[in-house]
């Protein structure tokens, strides 16, 4: 209590301190958090090794060497090579490139247009939700696949930008839906109604109140997003509508390699141990990512749950079950 | 709850309208079957190539929205037009229907079953070895792409025929040619020729499901009324199962819509790999063969099954869960 | 209820040095309790004193991760550590359970009647059928109207009242020995609760159950319990029966929690907060006295060890009449019986001296305000299907300076009227004067001018502040809101928390790192932050613990007091308005039925609802309690679906069967328009026959 009372009077001789803003608090919790640095470590050195690998080894990705063929991992091949010849260490940081390019931004985009629509959706409710909802219903309904493997042969010229968008396009309905109902919800909520009342304007409201508050959600799905992206261009690639050989990806040496791996693992396991390691890596920050913006995550798990008690006047805000 | 259904039943038809519409209009431009016929050998003159397309009404020069109005007009008195071949695409279209749907229906209900059944018990042994597996388990399944899975299916039954010497599970075809034998063999070899390829299906299903029912049963798990039932004098086991199990299925309805979705792509795959003929390894066939026609009776057919779904979800959520049914 | 007197018989439920930890952390740290035949035992304590763990603990109730110890014996066979399936014949059969939140505690997807009959079916060997017949007559028994219909209604169509009701029925459906009540009527309105605590007292009498009766509420405790044991942090720090408990407590919390409860009657002088907060469940605890920290009584002896719970020098004997506590200075206490004032330290609160009421400025004015929602069905196409009128006549009148308390029962419209007069935009009906200007003329920029000068405060500190927002960004958002300058809005945040007793430092704290209280201290900040002329405080304290609820309502009059404000105090709890009021306006269904000058409104009601009102407020006194009238209102307030001919009261008004038919027929067919008590004075009510 003292103590309390010596920080008041500090208070008030000293200059008044203005409090620390909340990005500021959360880019600190970040920093803090040891499973986040070693996950943007391993996401360092990954980008390291697909974009400067190419430059360290001699061998094309597409180029083959005939005199080598189905060879295990030597000085010279170090991943060793294929039935064709073509050098695996080549290919696999060629596809690691695709890869990581495509799983990250497929990601990105895909929350990021979901939680734009969801969150409106949700927040303006009436005709905005109406509208949004039947168009992401419609999309729905479209197999993604389908829509895809149409259009490919018409986007071949553009290249594997478009391929991007596409796999993001059709990828990001169901979080949509989530994040509409999570809105719907929390607009309800007293501290959104408390900024209303404070003349807070709806985009602004979404943005500090709404999405942080459905942050943990996003993250999650984006993390799963990267993984399935690079998994669904894998499908994609395999009937030859997404990475046309001679270009590869990871998903591309997977689906080549799975077949002969008993036999000759190294067509498997250099580019099955890169995917997990992405991907867990990326699993990693997007854990750190939501600890530093959920103030709740370190303090107190384990305490029982006191039941708060509820009183006439509250409306009832459960969630269905 | 009728009411309601009526209301999901309208609001269906307005998305397949739609979503028919739009998926007629991006084949009938995003395809080029005029260079399927200009590729022939020998190169028939443009006025013969123009003829073919206008005949089957594939032509690029007639407006896409003119193109869709003889197909619906078709489609609404049964005709589907005709494949690229010039064959009835309905012949093809019953043909493949039943193929696939044997394949989607044993799938998904396999899946889903299978996936409540381990979720929920995995919610009730939450953190014992079991639950631990059983979610490393699901997580490998989750991360491996179906055709990923399938092949691997494929591989492990080549593996087990050329070390027994012959054909231990079925990889090809869902049925063995000319079998003879009464209708208990054949639904015998049916079902074995299912196996993979539901396996491959299913598994998938299981994991995702499994997840899902996992987290559902686990907020019911601390619910006041499985208190409630506990102080009547249930016993735990029968509290979770009439009052608990019940209340978790719920959200599942939502769920069983969405999982539809992602199946039907798995079921092309799936089909491809196993070599059976159906709607997914057609669509796949239609697409390189720029054969409008075929790929609009497969988008029909896929927005068609996944808006049943979506319709059955809502049946099923509504006689599950009395709430709704007076919203 | 009159107490018994002590039975020399051996105790029905024995709970020997009960402990329960949760991972480790103790939330019950030895609770001893006898509970006799046909006794009601009340249990009070704030939240996370360990009072629901602790009736939960004697039915093996607790979820897994709860370790208990000690003794539970019922007519002397040991229940912990029983087998679940023996276990299982006893919960329900000889012990059964009234839950705090009926929604909840219903399966949602099972009719209630197939509830009642499953209960029923556990125990007794009877066919489907004979059990349903049986669920029939014991909602009948709990007063549910239709019991035969009632059967196949699912929980989410009853009232809170009705589920509750429901509930009493299925806990006594197979006439157990033993009924453990756990806060049954927290979640209900007070016409309700006085229903609910009467059929619960007819379900005790008919089988004959003795009663453990969990509450938070001294009120409640008082009109119904025998013996009195209270919880603090875990451990029972007071016992004695009801009456002595009350006139002559011996622990300094006991002495504290009475002191702090405002009552409705409006005796009992300033509130008495008890400083600090209430210690969370699982907290770890130091060696001494659980409470010494907040102890206005404390001594050096109190922290070397906790004190046992021991009847003093002066009792001799043992049963259930003894008084015991566990405070070294209870036999200081039990001599001097010092008022809580004496005691604690009352916060000196500055006087305002308001001037005559009719030289303030008006604040704000409503005048016949009504709203209605539509009431849809359907899918995409949806219909209209009739409407919900919220609100249906509302006059209010709030001056500068002054406390207007809002009062009705959930459902009347209360927090409909508030969001009307927040929305700062024309009302569907009637007219919002806010600070001299015609909210129905009010352009953008006015609009955005006006909002700064009325802020709210809601009900759940807790629900009402972004968990992912540090307090100070909290703080600054209003001010943002207005485009004050970031530099100056952060200035401001140190100041905003140390007018609210917040220390500065703590603006870079989440929400959750605050006690509730702090929290509601925090939104109370928020507000003010604008330097606004009229707050709107929507049940500001009811989500709050009773030693903390007193701070926070003088806090609200010091602000009152210092910066001129004007509070439009909106509540369910009549004593806490009785406290904070200068005026009163009560509200029924969408209408304000009364109002005027609170000590007018509350000493001399005219209304007959406002009668009721009160009278189903129970006061914090045994004695006062049972000598008071009891005047039940009947059934559920109407559907607001339906607009009704004439008085909206009278299908429930206790004067209206009483009076001759032609009067009645006026009831039926004129709506009573309020009228004043006399002219000129401050007093209205909406009734044709007002006493």
């Amino acid at each position: 209590m003292s103590a309390e009372l010596t920080a008041v009077a500090q208070q008030l001789t000293d200059e008044p301190v203005a409090p620390r803003g909340r990005l500021r608090l959360a880019a600190g919790r970040l920093a803090g958090s040891r499973g986040a640095l070693a996950g943007l470590v391993v996401l360092g050195l990954l980008f390291l090794l697909a974009f400067v690998g190419p430059y360290l080894t001699p061998w094309d990705y597409a180029a083959p060497d005939y005199a080598n063929l189905r060879q295990p991992p030597s000085g010279e091949h170090w991943f060793g090579t294929n039935g064709l010849g073509q050098d695996v260490f080549a290919q696999t940081v060629r596809g690691l490139q695709k890869s990581l390019v495509i799983g990250l931004l497929v990601a990105v985009l895909s929350t990021g247009l979901a939680s734009l629509v969801g969150a409106c959706a949700g927040y303006f409710g009436g005709w905005t939700d109406r509208v949004l909802t039947f168009l992401v219903d419609l999309l729905l309904i479209f197999p993604a696949f389908l829509v895809i493997a149409v259009l490919s042969p018409r986007l071949r010229g553009s290249g594997w930008i478009a391929f991007v968008l596409l796999l993001a396009v059709f990828n990001w309905m169901v979080t949509a839906r989530v994040v509409r109902s999570m809105t719907r919800s929390l607009r309800e909520r007293e501290f959104v109604a408390a900024a209303r009342y404070m003349g807070v304007g709806p985009f602004r409201i979404i943005w500090r109140h709404v999405l942080p508050n459905v942050s943990s959600f996003l993250i999650i799905d984006a993390t799963v997003t990267v993984g399935g992206a690079v998994m669904s261009e894998a499908a994609l690639s395999y009937f030859g509508f997404g990475v046309r050989p001679p270009d590869v990806s990871l998903g591309t040496l997977l689906a080549a390699g799975a077949a002969d791996a008993p036999v000759f693992p190294w067509l498997f396991y250099f580019a099955a141990g890169l995917l997990v390691l992405f991907v867990l890596a990326v699993n990693l920050v997007g854990d750190g990512l939501r600890d530093a913006l959920d103030p709740t995550a370190a303090a107190g798990r384990h305490r029982p749950r006191r039941r708060s008690r509820r009183r006439p006047t509250t409306p009832a805000r459960r969630s269905t079950p | 709850m009728t009411r309601y259904l009526a209301g999901r039943l309208g609001y269906y038809a307005a998305l397949l309208t739609a979503a028919v519409f739009l998926s007629y209009a991006l084949t009938g431009t995003a395809l080029g079957p005029r260079a399927y016929f200009e590729a022939k050998q020998p190169r028939p003159s443009a006025a013969a190539v123009d003829r073919q397309l206008t005949a089957l009404n594939l032509n690029d020069r007639t407006p896409v929205v003119e193109r869709f109005g003889t197909w619906a007009n078709g489609l609404l008195h049964g005709d589907l037009g005709r494949t690229i071949h010039g064959t009835a695409v309905n012949e093809e279209f019953g043909r493949r229907i039943w193929v696939s749907l044997r394949l989607l229906l044993v799938g998904s209900l396999l899946g889903m079953l299978l996936g409540v059944a381990a979720g929920a018990w995995s919610a009730v042994r939450q953190y014992r070895l079991s639950d631990r597996a059983l979610t490393v388990l699901s997580f490998v399944l989750l991360s491996t792409p179906v055709f990923l899975l399938a092949l691997l299916l494929k591989n492990g039954a080549i593996a087990a025929k050329n070390a027994a010497g012959h054909e231990v599970i079925p990889f090809t075809g869902y049925e063995t040619p000319n079998l003879a034998g009464g209708i208990g063999t054949h639904l015998a070899d049916w079902a074995l020729h299912l196996l993979l390829p539901t396996l491959s299906l299913a598994l998938g299903g299981l994991a995702t499901y499994s997840r899902y029912q996992r987290a559902t049963m686990l907020d019911v798990l601390g619910a006041d009324y499985l208190r409630t039932a506990e102080a009547k004098g249930l016993t735990r086991g029968r509290a979770l199962l009439k009052h608990g199990l019940r209340t978790a299925v719920i959200p599942m309805t939502t769920m069983f819509a969405y999982a539809f979705l992602g199946l039907f792509t798995g079921a092309a795959f799936t089909e491809t790999i196993f070599g059976w003929h159906g709607m997914g390894e057609w669509f796949i066939q239609a697409v390189n063969e720029q054969d409008v026609n075929s790929v609009a009776a497969v988008n029909l057919f896929a927005a068609v099954v996944v808006l049943a779904a979506g319709f059955l979800a809502d049946a099923l959520h509504a006689a599950l869960d009395p709430r709704v049914r007076t919203a | 209820m009159t107490t018994p007197p002590p039975t020399p018989t051996a105790p029905l439920l024995t709970v020997r040095g009960l402990t329960v930890d949760f991972d480790g952390h103790p939330a019950v740290r030895g609770v001893d309790l006898d509970l006799h035949r046909g006794e009601t035992l009340g249990l009070v304590g704030e939240s996370g004193s360990g009072k629901s763990v602790t009736a939960l603990a004697v039915l093996g109730l607790l979820p897994a991760t709860a370790r208990t110890g000690g003794s539970v014996r019922l007519d002397g066979r040991e229940l912990l550590g029983l087998p679940a399936r023996q276990l299982a014949t006893v919960r329900g059969r000889r012990i059964a359970m009234v839950f705090q939140d009926p929604l909840s505690a219903f399966t949602p997807v099972h009719r209630i009647g197939d509830q009642i009959a499953e209960a029923v079916r556990i125990h007794q060997d009877v066919g489907r059928a004979a059990a349903r017949r049986r669920a029939a007559d014991l909602l009948d028994l709990v007063g549910i109207p239709d019991p035969a219909r009632a059967l196949d209604a699912f929980p989410h169509e009853f009232s809170g009242g009705m589920r509750q009701r429901a509930m009493i029925a299925m806990a006594v459906a197979n006439e157990p020995d033993v009924l453990l009540a756990d806060e049954p009527t927290t979640a209900l309105d007070v016409t309700i609760q006085a229903q609910v605590l009467d059929v619960l007292r007819t379900a005790r009498r008919e089988s004959g159950a003795a009663l453990v009766l969990v509450s938070h509420d001294l009120g409640v405790i008082a009109g119904s319990a025998d013996r009195v044991a209270v919880m603090y942090a875990g451990r029972i720090v007071e016992t004695a029966p009801v009456d002595e408990l009350f006139a002559a407590p011996r622990h300094p919390y006991t002495l504290g929690l009475i002191g702090a409860v405002p009552r409705p009657d409006g005796r009992g002088g300033p509130l008495v907060p008890i400083p600090g907060r209430p210690p969370a469940a699982g907290e770890p605890a130091g060696p001494g006295c659980a409470f010494a920290d907040r102890c206005p009584l404390v001594e050096d002896r109190c922290r070397t060890a906790e004190p046992p719970l021991t009847g003093t020098d002066a009792d001799i004997g043992s049963g259930p009449g003894e008084h015991r506590a566990a405070c070294v200075r209870a036999d200081h206490l039990a001599a001097t019986r010092p008022a809580p004032a004496e005691v604690y330290p009352v916060p000196a609160l500055p006087a305002a001296v308001p001037r005559p009421r009719a030289a303030r400025d008006s604040v704000l004015t409503v005048r016949g305000l009504t709203r209605s929602f539509p009431r849809h069905r359907g899918g995409l196409l949806r219909r209209r299907a009739g409407e919900v009128h919220a609100v249906d006549g509302v006059d209010l009148d709030v001056r500068q300076g002054e406390t207007l308390g809002l009062v009705g029962e959930s459902g009347s419209g209360k927090s409909t009227t508030l969001y009307e007069i927040l929305r700062l935009a024309a009302p569907q009906g009637g007219r919002i004067e806010l600070l001299g200007q015609d909210t129905a003329t009010l352009d953008r920029a006015a609009v955005r001018r006006l909002r700064s000068r009325v802020q709210i405060v809601f009900q759940d500190p807790a629900a009402s502040l972004d968990p992912r927002m540090p307090v100070g960004d909290v703080l600054a958002e209003p001010l943002l809101a207005q485009r004050t300058p970031k530099a100056e809005a952060r200035r401001r945040v140190p100041e905003l928390l140390r007018q609210v007793g917040l220390d500065p430092a703590h603006a870079d704290r989440y929400p959750h790192e605050f006690s509730g209280g702090q929290r509601q201290r925090i939104s109370i900040a928020r507000a003010l932050a604008v330097r606004p002329d009229l707050l709107v405080l929507d049940e500001p304290v009811s989500a709050l613990d009773v030693s903390v609820q007193a701070g926070v309502l003088n806090l609200l009059q010091q602000l009152k007091a210092e910066l001129g404000l004007a509070y439009l105090f909106v509540s369910h709890d009549l004593a806490v308005v009785r406290h904070l009021a200068d005026r009163v306006a009560v509200m029924y269904l969408g209408r304000t039925v009364e109002s005027g000058t609170a000590a007018r409104v509350l000493d001399r009601p005219r209304h007959p609802y406002t009668r009721a009102l009160l009278a189903a407020v129970p006061l914090p006194d045994p004695p006062a309690e049972r000598a008071r009238p009891r005047l039940l209102l009947a059934g559920d307030p109407p559907s607001p679906a339906e607009r009704h001919l004439g008085c909206p009261f009278r299908t429930r008004c206790p004067v209206h069967p009483t009076l001759t038919p032609d009067r009645r027929t006026r009831c039926a067919t004129e709506t009573p328009p309020a009228l004043p008590a006399a002219p000129g004075v401050d007093h209205t009510a909406a009734c044709h026959y007002p006493d």
